[in-house]
């Protein structure tokens, strides 16, 4: 790639000194590249734990892990850090910082101190997790903490508690963060850039955003009544005290179900940035595209007793739970098939960002239907809280969401680095990973479907060919994690820079008008979109 | 490592081959097993059904959408087509993609409610069995058999008896007649725990302070193994549900052992300690 456009003027371009620089920053670009950092931090120990369970799951018996609470840790942890520091920080702090003020335009985030609060909250919360887990016995909870196994009775000591507060603090550090982005989006878009202008990776941010302002505080409330429960005598959750166990699921899955549109929805705003890009046309169905997000983000709310369909329901409820959830497949189908149609008569490039994002399509389609089995209160009755679910979870959330993670991170590297990344090395990363994950999490649903039990530290014996498949395909998905990173540090080193628009002309929007590296101040002089196609 | 993968691949060819023929079934997952295990309740067939059809659903949509990727990324790569278009609109093509995936859920949601009313309905039990969860072991009542009430705790692993499986034996399974309209009532001294049986279509949280209702009726004399399938602490992974059902008759005689075996338990609430080798540091 070469270096044309961007020579000529010379900004000066002062950073602050290091510890200024990334300690007090408030400049939305390294905030970005702090959030990055600490997701692939995150990535390595939450990366960590699932290959060590997957280890002990390799066979039947008892191998590593002879200390079933510890098992149930890692399980819990691996969970935690997943969701809030890993997908979290990367998409929405990482990716949503650098790019959403790139992309309408604006100079920075409108706080840029909160953006910094917010930061730094999630730090503090990621070390009140890891202390959670090494003080005292951790916490053998599962995700769902659902008392009354999480309460003081049956996990005395400290850890629930360290668990609790750092669910507060990363809670608390993403609200921050959502303001901030709601805020920017809706006051700092250059002139001309109205909302049905924006381009689709900045709409996700938004809806992402409102999500979060929704569905964290209730959360919030949750862990609140589950922390004065278990320290100051009250019984919210205590059936021996008139309270109920069940308002927690509810509360929980009220927050937890928007939440895996939390993690999901900014990965499909990546993925029309990209394909659309590759296919080097515009987006089809814009608007279609927006409010099929829009969509999903509201019924989303409605749908959580799904995660509850064996808790002792009313037939009538869960019917209308039922239907509920299937309505979430029209919009989705929407996104796929707009992205099928975006590529459809497109001249398309095979680049890496490309590979990923086909993959994300595929691995989103396969979990997704697998969701439409498990909309059905009836089809529960055999697979609540088998493997089936954790195939189906790691497909259509997880997993997608690290494909979209990697997705952007080989679209954007170029803008955020100058660098180019290696080509070939980062296309068989691409296999390796896409392989791994494949043979990983395919037979579970194989597992599931024969029945096995989630949360456990061994199972019967004829579980074992499924399962013995799925370690080797953790053990790929290692490979391919560990070649990440080599991919990512040779980028660094690389000496082969790139141009401001990297890719050509099917990147049209905003980023790509601004230098490679992308300067320390950007839009210092406001963009004029009026009369601009949208920039999709 | 690989031994035990490997000694289970005869095994698993004969189940691939053909079933069982046994006059007793032994419902378990066999090796390899891709699919749900046999539905022995009516309730089961049905969810079975359900499950069947849908999966020929998905299966279709995944084929579909993949095949379309492909076709797309032959067609429209840059070399077969240089030149992109500026389509970016086409109402009827929207309107067919909103539609089309409404007609099939419609279609979905049909038998789905069906099976769903159907495995809640009403029918006139024959008979009442209560069930507790307690970290980490089952206990089973018998209201309308003489109140026979025991414990049903895991075999550890070096006191099983040969035939017995691994980790879903138990030392009382929970014996209950066949073609027989069953209504369990499920409750927990403890924490939520969650009563299953795969092939009988049955899952239900046992939580405390409520009581839960389902019914079966089995089809078939056999043993029908499950696990605990709601994370409820250390030895989650080491409370199974062993079902034996037996003929009417059998179970009359059964009846009448058990009021003698049993007789001594009924006011006995202290707990129990579980054997477990691995189990030593229990959280409590
Ligand atoms: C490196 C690839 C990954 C592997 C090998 C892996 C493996 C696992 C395993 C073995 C479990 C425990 C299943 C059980 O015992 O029930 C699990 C649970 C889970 N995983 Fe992953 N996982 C991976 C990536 C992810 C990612 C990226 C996410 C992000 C959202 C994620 C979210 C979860 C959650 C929420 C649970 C449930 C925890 C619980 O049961 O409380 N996983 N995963
Ligand atoms: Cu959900
Ligand atoms: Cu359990």
């Amino acid at each position: 790639m070469s270096n044309e456009a961007t020579a000529h003027d010379h900004h000066h371009d002062h950073k602050p000194p290091f510890f200024q620089r990334w300690f007090c920053s408030t400049n939305h670009k390294d905030i970005g590249t702090l959030y990055l950092a600490i997701s692939m931090v995150a990535a390595i120990i939450g990366g960590l734990m699932s290959w060590y369970i997957r280890l002990e799951l390799a066979e039947p018996g008892i191998q590593y892990i002879d200390d079933f609470q510890f098992y149930n840790v890692l399980v819990t942890a691996h969970g935690f850090i997943m969701v809030f520091f890993v997908v979290m920080p990367a998409l929405i702090g990482g990716f949503g910082n650098w790019f959403v003020p790139l992309m309408i335009g604006a100079p920075d985030m409108a706080f840029p101190r909160m953006n910094n609060i917010s930061f730094w909250l999630l730090v503090a919360g990621f070390i009140l997790l890891l202390l959670s887990a090494v003080i005292g016995d951790g916490p053998g909870t599962g995700w769902t903490v659902y008392p009354p196994l999480s309460d003081s009775n049956f996990h005395p000591g400290p850890s629930v508690d360290f668990g609790i507060l750092s669910l507060h603090v990363a809670g608390a550090s993403s609200i921050l963060g959502a303001i901030n982005l709601i805020v920017t989006i809706f006051n700092m878009r250059a002139p001309g850039m109205t909302i049905h202008r924006m381009p689709l990776f900045v709409w996700a941010i938004l809806i992402t955003a409102f999500l979060l302002l929704l569905a964290l505080p209730v959360l919030a409330g949750a862990l609140t009544m589950l922390l004065t429960d278990r320290n100051f005598g009250t019984h919210f959750f205590d059936p021996g005290a008139g309270g109920d166990p069940v308002l927690w699921q509810h509360l929980f899955w009220f927050f937890g179900h928007p939440e895996v549109y939390i993690i999901i929805i900014p990965a499909f705003g990546i993925i029309s940035q990209v394909i659309s890009t590759f296919s080097q046309k515009p987006v089809f169905g814009y608007l279609g595209m927006a409010y099929a997000m829009s969509a999903i983000g509201v019924v989303g709310f409605v749908v959580w007793a799904h995660h509850m369909f064996t808790v002792g329901f009313d037939v009538d409820t869960r019917a209308y739970f039922t239907v509920a959830t299937m309505v979430i497949a029209v919009p989705t189908g929407v996104k796929i098939f707009s992205w099928l149609a975006t590529m459809w008569g497109g001249s398309i490039k095979m680049e890496v960002p490309m590979l990923y994002a086909l993959a994300f399509i595929f691995l989103f389609v396969v979990g997704g239907v697998t969701g439409i089995t498990l909309a059905n209160a009836s089809a529960d009755l055999v697979f609540h809280d088998t493997y089936f679910v954790v195939a189906h979870f790691h497909y259509v959330m997880a997993i997608a969401a690290i494909l979209g993670m990697f997705c952007g991170f080989f679209y954007w590297i170029g803008k955020m680095s100058g660098k180019q990344y290696p080509r070939g090395l980062a296309k068989l990363q691409f296999w390796v990973f896409f392989i791994g994950v494949n043979v990983l999490f395919f037979p579970q649903h194989f597992s599931g479907l024969a029945g096995m039990p989630r949360r456990i530290p061994d199972y019967p014996d004829p579980y074992v060919a499924w399962n013995y498949i799925s370690s080797v395909g953790a053990l790929i998905t290692a490979v391919g994690t560990l070649l990440f990173f080599v991919v990512l540090w040779m980028t660094l080193r690389s000496k082969e820079t790139v141009g401001a628009n990297q890719w050509g002309v099917g990147a049209t929007t905003l980023e790509w008008t601004v230098e490679s590296p992308a300067p320390f101040h950007t839009h210092e002089e406001l963009p004029d979109m009026t009369g601009k196609a949208p920039a999709e | 490592m690989l031994k035990r993968f490997f000694a289970l691949l005869p095994a698993g060819l004969i189940y691939l081959l053909g079933g069982q023929a046994l006059a007793e079934v032994e419902m378990r997952s066999k090796p390899w097993q891709m699919w749900l295990q046999e539905p022995m309740s009516e309730s089961a067939i049905k969810v079975h059904d359900l499950n069947l059809g849908l999966m020929v659903l998905e299966t279709v949509i995944v084929i579909f959408v993949l095949a379309l990727m492909v076709y797309i990324l032959i067609r429209f790569n840059e070399k077969n087509n240089p030149v992109p278009s500026k389509t970016t609109h086409n109402t009827l093509l929207e309107v067919v993609w909103t539609a089309v995936p409404i007609l099939i859920l419609v279609v979905v949601a049909v038998p789905s409610l069906k099976a769903l009313y159907f495995t809640d309905s009403n029918p006139d039990v024959e008979m009442n069995i209560k069930v507790k969860g307690n970290q980490w072991y089952w206990s089973y009542a018998y209201p309308d058999n003489g109140d026979i009430e025991f414990d049903s705790l895991i075999i550890p692993e070096d006191e099983l008896e040969d035939g017995q499986p691994r980790l879903l034996s138990v030392d009382n399974p929970l014996v209950l007649p066949a073609h027989t309209k069953i209504r369990f009532l499920i409750a927990s001294n403890d924490v939520i725990h969650n009563f299953a049986m795969p092939s009988l279509a049955i899952k239900v949280d046992a939580t405390p302070g409520r009581v839960n209702e389902v019914w079966t009726e089995i089809n078939e004399v056999g043993d029908y193994y499950a696990m605990c399938s709601e994370l409820c602490g250390v030895n989650h992974g080491f409370m199974p549900i062993h079902i034996k059902a037996v003929s009417k008759e059998d179970f009359a005689k059964w009846v009448v052992e058990a009021k003698e075996e049993f007789a001594d338990n009924s006011s006995s609430d202290q707990p129990k300690t579980i054997r477990l080798a691995e189990a030593e540091n229990v959280t409590r």
